[in-house]
């Protein structure tokens, strides 16, 4: 029977299926506007992975003790563990495109697709090793966890297996920050430093709170078809309940001194990013970012006779 | 069992774990240099899990170490000169040129045979040390053991694929295998002690063990249908020995630098 199903009939059902609380999986029929959010959130979500790897990559020989290095080895395995999963999840979304991981690699090279502000930071002591650990991935839990209910079966699933995962990095981080927060005068300028370069990266990082700011915001398109729940502010108020008494409690300062909690308004006030210079940093201008994307042409570049090999063994099979 | 009253059963323990953790150290070391510059995505995850791996080992060797009495594990990692590490030059020889993080042009063929050869001659020191008279590292060397099963897996499906797919990759890999054997007399040695190991029975001796290996090789080329030369030497020196390169003092440089700004602290 030939299906005479109009497109408008079947916006309307998937709809339907997305407000049921259904879980559409890789081969359902889905709204272009859907499959190109979900290709753009997680890709950027993958490679972000595979980009954050690359500030702390410069931290694991360095780690100052045999359990540190083992920590830190596997925390950045973790992390490119989690960026295959999610280009394995973009790859499916993107094949009846025609595209595959060649070309998420090229749109990063040609910067078409961006990758996280806080990876285009410079992490310059061991202080931003650990902050990066328990701020950063304590963060990225929050983000997270918002959208362990997405409608997209595969990404919410992906996500279930990352969230625990990031757990352990944040208690890595945490732990090498007490450590530092204990101990000498160094120690504890050295973790200052680092709070103090990573604080506003880190309100950077939930992104802006409406379009207002950058220009642009997928908040609401996320938001109809059920990937995400919070909005970018929420998720930014939640950081700042959760891990501001941790800063504060371990003998740091946080480097805002207009930021209080207004019990009336029942929010944080705080200092807003400079939301220009987040539109400059995505656009790979930020400190580090052609750096390190260097790195990653290079290897690309260095690779090619590998591929070329492992296509012709492929071939021969 | 073990007689560890006898001042030379313990220096001939102590020369032989010394020169197990520094292989272990500097290797995983070099492996994780690797980390974002691997192949693919896959490789660069299952790479950074066999030099974690490795990098555990390396703890375990240095812990009996402390067990010992021959200091904390971190300082006998990290705080111990180029001159007095006993690893095969082969591990500290760096990844290609460039930095880890400035223009890394890393050679993946090397590293490919780098790590086949070496697994398969830890795996047979494994399986010796299995029933090593110094209980506590016969005791280790079962636990890495079950590990190292696993590395060889992953190295051997390289080192086959790569051969077999003809052209520029088959070259680049017979050119890695004769870097490697030109160094490779050195990861088989057991340095000046060796004769003692094997009296004493913590490790069967060197020529039993390269025998083993080229028993276990030997097959592997003879599949890939290249010749095996089985010829070992020491092209830039006998770690074992003290002798190294100037990459081992620049890698410990790196690997230390934090370590260094306060070794008495906690971190």
């Amino acid at each position: 029977m030939i299906n005479l199903e109009s497109l408008e009939d079947k916006n309307i059902r998937f709809m339907e299926r997305i407000e049921a609380g259904e879980k559409i999986e890789a081969d359902d029929w889905m709204p272009d506007e859907y499959r190109n959010v979900l290709i753009k959130l997680i890709s950027m979500h993958g490679i972000s992975e595979i980009m954050g790897a690359l500030p702390e990559k410069e931290w694991v020989p360095k780690a100052p003790t045999l359990k540190r290095k083992l920590g830190i080895m596997a925390k950045v395995q973790d992390e490119m563990g989690h960026g295959q999963l999610l280009l394995r999840v973009t790859e499916d979304l993107i094949k009846p495109l025609g595209r595959t991981r060649e070309d998420i690699m090229e749109d990063l090279f040609t910067g078409r697709l961006k990758f996280h502000n806080v990876f285009h930071m410079e992490a310059p002591t061991w202080g931003d090793a650990g902050l990066i650990g328990w701020l950063i991935d304590g963060a990225a839990i929050i983000t997270q966890t918002n959208m362990l209910n997405a409608s997209y079966g595969p990404y919410a699933r992906a996500l279930k297996r990352i969230c625990a995962e990031e757990v352990f990095h944040a208690q890595h981080g945490e732990a090498i920050i007490l450590a530092l927060a204990e101990g000498t005068d160094d120690q504890k300028k050295m973790v200052q430093e680092a709070v103090d370069r990573w604080w506003e990266p880190l309100l950077m990082f939930f992104g802006p709170g409406d379009a207002k700011a950058t220009g642009s915001s997928k908040q609401d398109v996320t938001a109809k078809y059920r990937i995400r729940s919070k909005s970018n502010e929420e998720l930014r108020q939640d950081f700042f309940t959760k891990y501001v008494p941790r800063i504060l409690s371990i003998g740091l300062t946080i480097p805002d001194s207009t930021m209080l909690y207004d019990q009336k308004q029942d929010k944080w006030v705080y200092q807003q990013p400079d939301w220009e210079k987040f539109k400059e940093i995505v656009k790979n201008k930020g400190p580090k970012s052609q750096e390190r994307l260097r790195l990653r042409e290079l290897s690309y570049e260095n690779n090619e006779w590998v591929r070329e090999a492992l296509a012709q063994s492929e071939e021969a099979i | 069992m073990t007689e560890l009253g006898t001042p030379s059963f313990k220096k001939t323990v102590v020369e032989l774990l010394y020169q197990l953790a520094d292989d272990d150290f500097i290797l995983a070391c070099r492996g994780s240099e690797w980390l974002g510059l691997a192949p693919h995505i896959e490789e660069d995850v299952a790479f950074s899990s066999i030099s974690q791996d490795t990098m555990g080992h390396a703890a375990m060797f240095y812990g009996l170490l402390e067990q010992l009495g021959e200091g904390n594990m971190d300082e006998l990692s990290h705080a111990r000169e180029g001159s007095q590490r006993k690893n095969a030059v082969l591990c500290e020889i760096p990844n290609g040129t460039g930095h880890y993080l400035k223009e890394p042009r890393y050679d993946w063929a090397f590293t490919v045979v780098r790590q086949f050869y070496y697994s398969i001659a830890k795996k047979i020191k494994l399986e010796s040390l299995k029933q090593s008279a110094y209980e506590p590292l016969a005791h280790a060397a079962v636990k890495i053991n079950m590990e190292l099963h696993y590395h060889i897996l992953h190295w051997t499906v390289w080192f086959k694929q790569l051969i077999l797919s003809g052209g520029e990759a088959k070259q680049r890999m017979l050119e890695a295998i004769i870097r490697v054997e030109q160094e490779f007399g050195d990861v088989c040695s057991l340095g000046p002690l060796s004769a003692e190991m094997a009296n004493l029975k913590l490790i069967d001796k060197e020529d039993v063990l390269l025998e083993r290996f080229h028993n276990s090789v030997k097959p592997v080329f003879h599949t890939l249908s290249i010749p095996y030369k089985g010829s070992f030497g020491y092209r830039s020196g006998r770690g074992r020995f003290g002798e190294h390169t100037q990459e081992l003092q620049h890698a410990l440089t790196t690997l230390t630098e934090v370590y260094r700004t306060d070794p008495a602290a906690a971190w």
